[in-house]
């Protein structure tokens, strides 16, 4: 394995590692604020990318696909929000777990319902198609390149957001302590529905991101969702900060997993038993780390007990 | 309303009478779905074990579901080529005997119970669950990329396996078999509700801190219930791959996790009987909903969301008016 091939794949890591902090972000954020623990939210992300794959397939535009992606998303959670998932915050998590299941499977088959089970595509638009040549030669998609800055430009937003703005102040505060800022005049319920918006705009967004790599269809979002539960765990629950590390942590780890395990295995294996044995080793290579996390800090990197 | 002995005996009994009446009708099919419905009910029982009785959301026991059936696969396909599984140090062949897979079942499920236990029993709550799904989907991605038992195609086993004096491929007979295993598995949950152990568990459920108060250690009797959870419904695991004759991966899959899970809330979480009337129910709307629209799941979640937000207790509570439950 050359260096090129290895900083390449350190890239291709990183690129899913922002792509999963997106999910993971809005995931944290929600719970964190109103402790609510949503399986939903991978059905937002699929959400997102159906709607761009339609609008993108009737319009032939990337930007108006990526703004479908963003309201229909948020559209969702708020709508979401307001019907269902607001009678659940005083409720127990096995509640919780159950009713967004039960989102989950009317989500997945209404989407099948509407779109059919075949999947969708979504293309790189032209001015992000091709690569770029890196310093040092490596040459990279130029489309894969654009979601590392975006993904890392929003994450930086989201700091901002969160540590900076008013908005940002009354989180902080829903998190710590709901019936006194609810005291201090701010309108709690309103306040929980944004930022549940913002968390399913987020993750429609990464899902419309990555449809275009991968193909849109129904049941795309839960293994994200449970991945981005891998990255919480890591990260520890409520924590930015926290989602931000792990998710790029998991990305390098299921990446590099994937392609030095086997080189790795070759060493002293035949190279077809080297090819199994380590891929199926690679599978479950971000599960151990988040087992090693678990035994070190039970509550994550960052977490505070929750 | 009826009390809920009353309806315990009515489910147990409707369950019979609906495979008598097939048996005599000859209508092996619905003495199939009644299989699976005591089948489904195991799972259920493993489950309620942690979730009803020890309060342990686990939304992973698809992990020791896909074991018992990869158990069961795995004995059988080295039996059927007769390859032996392994030749040193000692030998050791495939076996198509249904009661020593049962035994192999039961052991590697609550061996990853108690791996898997004892890692996610650090944490508690939401961290808990997302653990548990987890690390079952870390078996479903693992039983995909590893090709020596089928990979993502699953295994095929030509013929069921037997049981000592009985002809498992006659469906009425291999109902009795799941049947005597199910009861077997209701009267261990039973028993477990009002041993010492279970009494604690339930205490540890309800307040942590005087449990340990009082000298138990809640981690050793949460882990404890997590093991007898996990093997049971390895168990069914095994049960469900002869009846289908076929394993795969989907067994793993975090749908199947959510499925058991629905079995018991919709039966009614920590009923003894819970699970078999979950079970019974979502096979009956799978069969009739399936007959009339390919989106049936729609209804399922429309179904589930109204029982979580509206009809706390699940079947048998509504039909007890809740009753002799848990809290």
């Amino acid at each position: 394995m050359t260096l090129l091939l290895f900083l390449e794949q350190v890239l291709n890591g990183l690129q899913s590692g922002v792509m999963l902090f997106l999910t993971a972000a809005g995931l944290t954020l929600v719970f964190g604020v109103m402790g609510l623990i949503n399986l939903a939210h991978g059905s937002l992300y699929m959400i997102g990318a159906f709607a761009a794959a339609a609008i993108a397939a009737a319009t032939g535009s990337f930007t108006l696909a990526i703004i479908a992606a963003l309201t229909a998303a948020a559209a969702a959670g708020a709508l979401v929000e307001m019907v269902v998932i607001r009678r659940l915050y005083t409720r127990d998590h096995l509640d919780q777990v159950l009713a967004t299941f039960a989102l989950i499977l009317i989500f997945s088959e209404a989407t099948r319902w509407v779109f059919g089970s075949f999947p969708l595509y979504l293309d790189i638009p032209d001015a992000l198609s091709g690569s770029v040549r890196l310093p040092g030669g490596i040459e990279y998609p130029r489309y894969r390149l654009a979601l590392i800055a975006v993904g890392l430009t929003l994450a930086a937003g989201l700091f901002f957001l969160i540590s900076r703005t008013r908005l940002g102040i009354q989180i902080r505060a829903g998190e710590s302590d709901r019936e006194m800022i609810a005291a201090l005049g701010v309108n709690i319920s309103k306040l929980y529905t944004l930022v549940f918006a913002l968390g399913a705009a987020l993750a429609g967004f990464a899902g419309a991101l990555v449809g275009a790599i991968q193909s849109v269809q129904v049941g795309m979002g839960e293994p994200v969702l449970i991945l981005a539960f891998v990255v919480i765990v890591i990260g520890g629950i409520g924590s930015i900060k926290g989602a931000l590390v792990g998710a790029v942590l998991v990305g390098l780890t299921d990446t590099l997993g994937g392609v030095l395990l086997p080189e790795a295995l070759r060493l002293f294996m035949a190279p077809s038993d080297a090819a199994a044995v380590g891929s199926a080793l690679a599978s479950m290579l971000i599960y151990l780390l988040m087992a090693v996390v678990l035994i070190w800090r039970p509550h994550g990197l960052y977490g505070m007990r929750a | 309303m009826i009390s809920e002995k009353l309806l315990n005996g009515a489910l147990i009994a409707g369950l019979l009478l609906v495979v008598l009446h097939a048996h005599l009708t000859d209508a092996p099919f619905t003495i199939t779905l009644a299989t699976k419905v005591a089948i489904l009910a195991v799972a259920g029982v493993g489950l309620n074990i942690a979730l009803g009785l020890g309060g342990l959301v686990s939304l992973g026991h698809a992990a020791f579901f896909g074991i018992g059936g990869y158990a069961m696969g795995i004995l059988a396909s080295h039996a059927q080529s007769y390859v032996p599984l392994m030749q040193s140090p000692v030998l050791i062949e495939g076996t198509k005997s249904m009661p020593v897979i049962w035994l192999v079942a039961l052991l590697a499920s609550a061996l990853a119970a108690l791996l898997i236990g004892a890692l996610s029993l650090r944490t508690s709550g939401v961290y808990f669950i997302m653990i548990t799904l987890a690390f079952a989907q870390m078996f479903y991605y693992f039983a995909i990329s590893w090709p020596a038992y089928g990979g993502e195609d699953g295994l095929s086993i030509y013929v069921r396996n037997g049981f000592p004096g009985l002809n498992t491929l006659d469906p009425i007979q291999y109902f009795l078999v799941c049947f005597g295993v199910l009861v077997l598995a209701l009267l261990v949950s039973f028993r477990l509700r009002t041993s010492p152990f279970g009494l604690a568990l339930n205490a540890a459920r309800q307040s942590t801190a005087r449990v340990q108060a009082i000298g138990q250690n809640p981690f050793r009797l949460r882990l404890t219930a997590f093991v007898i959870s996990g093997a049971i419904t390895g168990l069914a695991g095994a049960l469900f791959a002869d009846l289908n004759r076929f394993v795969s991966p989907t067994m793993f899959s975090w749908q199947t996790s959510g499925e058991i899970m629905v079995f018991v809330i919709l039966g009614g979480v920590g009923r003894v009987m819970g699970p078999l009337a979950g079970a019974a129910l979502f096979i009956l709307l799978e069969h009739l909903l399936g007959g009339v629209s390919d989106y049936w799941h729609i209804y399922l979640g429309a179904l589930l969301l109204g029982v979580v937000l509206f009809a706390r207790g699940g079947l048998v509570g509504v039909l007890t008016e809740g009753r002799s439950g848990d809290d």
